[in-house]
């Protein structure tokens, strides 16, 4: 194998390699280097790098340990010590993260290494990570759409060959849309799978970190590196973390699988609906039963997470104050003025929407018309789950309606933008596991552009979608496929 | 209610401390207005004897023991401030 071919082998592959000594941690890491240094000009990944720190790291790497001398990339919300963490916003322009996150913790305890920070939406808060401060990412299948956000520079990375993998957040749909999107794979663990301490809060009660990666079996591989409690996340369960790895086979005899009826509605691209068909049908040749189920609220689920997400926000941003960390405007003339001008100067559109949104339906003769009323229809989201998770093992969905869309084709109206969320809202609200896996293509304008789909499971059933994912993948090409960008 | 919703976004934005150009406020006051009137659907939805849902997985009050432990050192706690003085924040002046 050349370098030039080593950036494109999956964490497992990669694994093997090094424990074979047939290339060392050192060597991984300049291959990667160097396709980051040629790709990333076009595809627009990340953020920050610091292979230089990455090296040291690799020079004694235990290649033994499950994830020994891996590197991998990390979406910009997530701290690691000395490291930048903007959040893709000019607001923490400077900052260095003062610790290691939590999942940061147990990556470098599994031995891998964190080399570099991905692009995103500003604070998460978008579907194309065009509200990046910084910059717009592409999607490496046509360098002139959206890779989806808001983990999209950590999806185009992996997509592009510039990580073997990532970790992502998903607040309505962040992991999973990108994935989509971008033709790789990306789990939303159950909230309170994984920590949230030190993931930069959004929206507290919907944000979960999670893998985003190549293959099925390296999302299970990064799970059983960053699953478990935290004392330091009070939302973190305390439950055993399985082998993700442990119950995967060919053979999905006995599975139940649920179409949700509310799913498969006008609005469906007809190609995504076409790739998404052959899935079932392949997912059923497999031995999984197939039954169509209602979720009778799914119509409500936009509507309720832009009312609790932008609470939510509002109340968490308001630490963004010019005080203690990040920008700060300048010659306040008092308190008041610092406060007001560092967050109109540092903050971007969709962030200052959000919070005055959030705070809006937060606000005193408000709060039981918006806020209230949404929790309790979140109430009946959740139901509806519980009560189809008594007839099936998962549910199977497009992840996104739509392909790729265009850079700007979206940015002026945030309802539509919005609305790129309807199937993965609901998991959020739900407190569910989801993943997005490749499941076809659409050929759009001479290109192909990748198609998701999305298993969603029980509430801390992410050993059953992942060995469901795996099953199907096994039995097809589409995982296989690499997008044409820098190919040699 | 009515097809415009109540919201004031100019008003809103000084609630939320940020200070907004009147450019912005009538823009995000359109794509606002837009937003509520989607979610205006949420009240056709019959909630009679629904709890509300702060979490998707119910959750209750977790304590952990309060033991010390060692966490930010002043120095680092203050690295990345926009202005310091004498190992605190330094901000205008509050109060004359």
């Amino acid at each position: 194998m050349t370098g030039n071919e080593l950036p494109a082998v999956s964490i497992a592959d990669l694994q093997s390699l090094l424990r074979r000594r047939e290339v060392s941690a050192r060597e991984v890491i300049d291959a990667l280097r160097q396709r980051v240094e040629s790709i990333d000009p076009d595809v627009g990944a990340y953020l920050s790098l610091n292979f230089d720190a990455a090296v040291k790291e690799a020079e004694h790497a235990n290649v033994d340990l499950p994830l020994g001398g891996v590197p991998i990339a990390i979406k910009d919300i997530i701290n690691v010590m000395d490291q930048p963490c903007t959040c893709a916003s000019k607001i923490l322009n400077g900052y260095r993260s003062p610790y290691d996150a939590t999942v940061i913790q147990k990556l470098r305890a599994a031995g891998a290494i964190p080399f570099g920070k991905t692009n995103l939406d500003e604070f998460a808060m978008g579907s194309s990570t065009e509200n990046s401060a910084v910059k717009s990412t592409r999607n490496p299948w046509d360098l002139s759409r959206v890779p989806g956000g808001s983990s999209g520079g950590s999806a185009a990375a992996v997509a592009a060959d510039e990580a073997f993998g990532a970790l992502g957040s998903d607040t309505g749909g962040s992991i999973r849309q990108p994935a989509a999107l971008c033709g790789v794979v990306g789990l939303k663990p159950t909230y309170g799978r994984v920590s949230r301490f030190g993931l930069v809060a959004f929206a507290s009660s919907l944000d979960q970190i999670g893998p985003v990666t190549k293959t099925v079996r390296d999302a299970a591989l990064i799970m059983n590196a960053i699953a478990g409690h935290d004392p330091q996340d009070s939302t973190s369960l305390n439950e055993p973390v399985p082998d993700y790895v442990a119950s995967f086979g060919n053979d999905l005899r006995g599975v139940r699988l649920g179409v949700p009826r509310e799913y498969m509605i006008e609005g469906i691209d007809p190609q995504v609906r076409g790739a998404i068909d052959a899935a079932v049908k392949q997912l059923n040749s497999l031995g999984a039963e197939i039954v169509e189920v209602s979720l009778p609220s799914t119509e409500y689920a936009v509507a309720v997470y832009y009312i609790i997400a932008t609470a939510e926000a509002s109340a968490n941003l308001a630490r963004f104050d010019g005080v203690r960390y990040g920008y700060r405007a300048e010659n306040p003339k008092d308190v008041l003025d610092l406060y007001g001008r560092t967050r109109a100067e540092g903050f971007g559109p969709e962030v200052k929407r959000r919070i005055i949104l959030g705070t809006y339906v937060l606000s005193s003769g408000y709060y039981d018309a918006y806020y209230l009323q949404a929790q309790k229809v979140r109430e009946l989201i959740r139901r509806d789950f519980a009560s189809v998770f008594e007839k099936v093992d998962a549910l199977i969905s497009p992840t996104s309606p739509v392909p790729a869309f265009k850079l700007g084709e979206r940015v002026a109206d945030p309802l539509q933008m919005y609305l790129a969320d309807i199937f993965t809202i609901a998991a959020n609200l739900a407190g569910i596991c989801g993943i997005s896996i490749p499941c076809g293509f659409a050929q759009l304008d001479g290109h192909r552009l990748p198609v998701g789909l999305q298993l969603l499971g029980k509430p801390l059933d992410e050993a059953r979608i992942l060995q469901i994912a795996h099953a199907y993948e096994q039995s097809t090409d589409w995982h296989k496929a690499r997008p044409p960008i820098g190919s040699s | 209610m009515a097809e415009n919703s109540d919201l004031d976004v100019a008003y809103v934005a000084r609630l939320a401390r940020i200070n907004l150009s009147e450019d912005e406020a009538k823009i995000f006051q359109k794509q606002l207005d837009d937003v509520l009137k989607y979610v205006e659907k949420l009240r056709q939805v019959d909630v009679t004897g629904v709890d509300a849902a702060a979490h998707g997985l119910p959750g209750f009050n977790v304590f952990r023991a309060d033991s010390p432990h060692d966490w930010f050192t002043a120095k680092e706690a203050l690295s990345n401030a926009p202005r310091q003085a004498n190992g605190l924040f330094v901000v205008p002046k509050v109060v004359e």
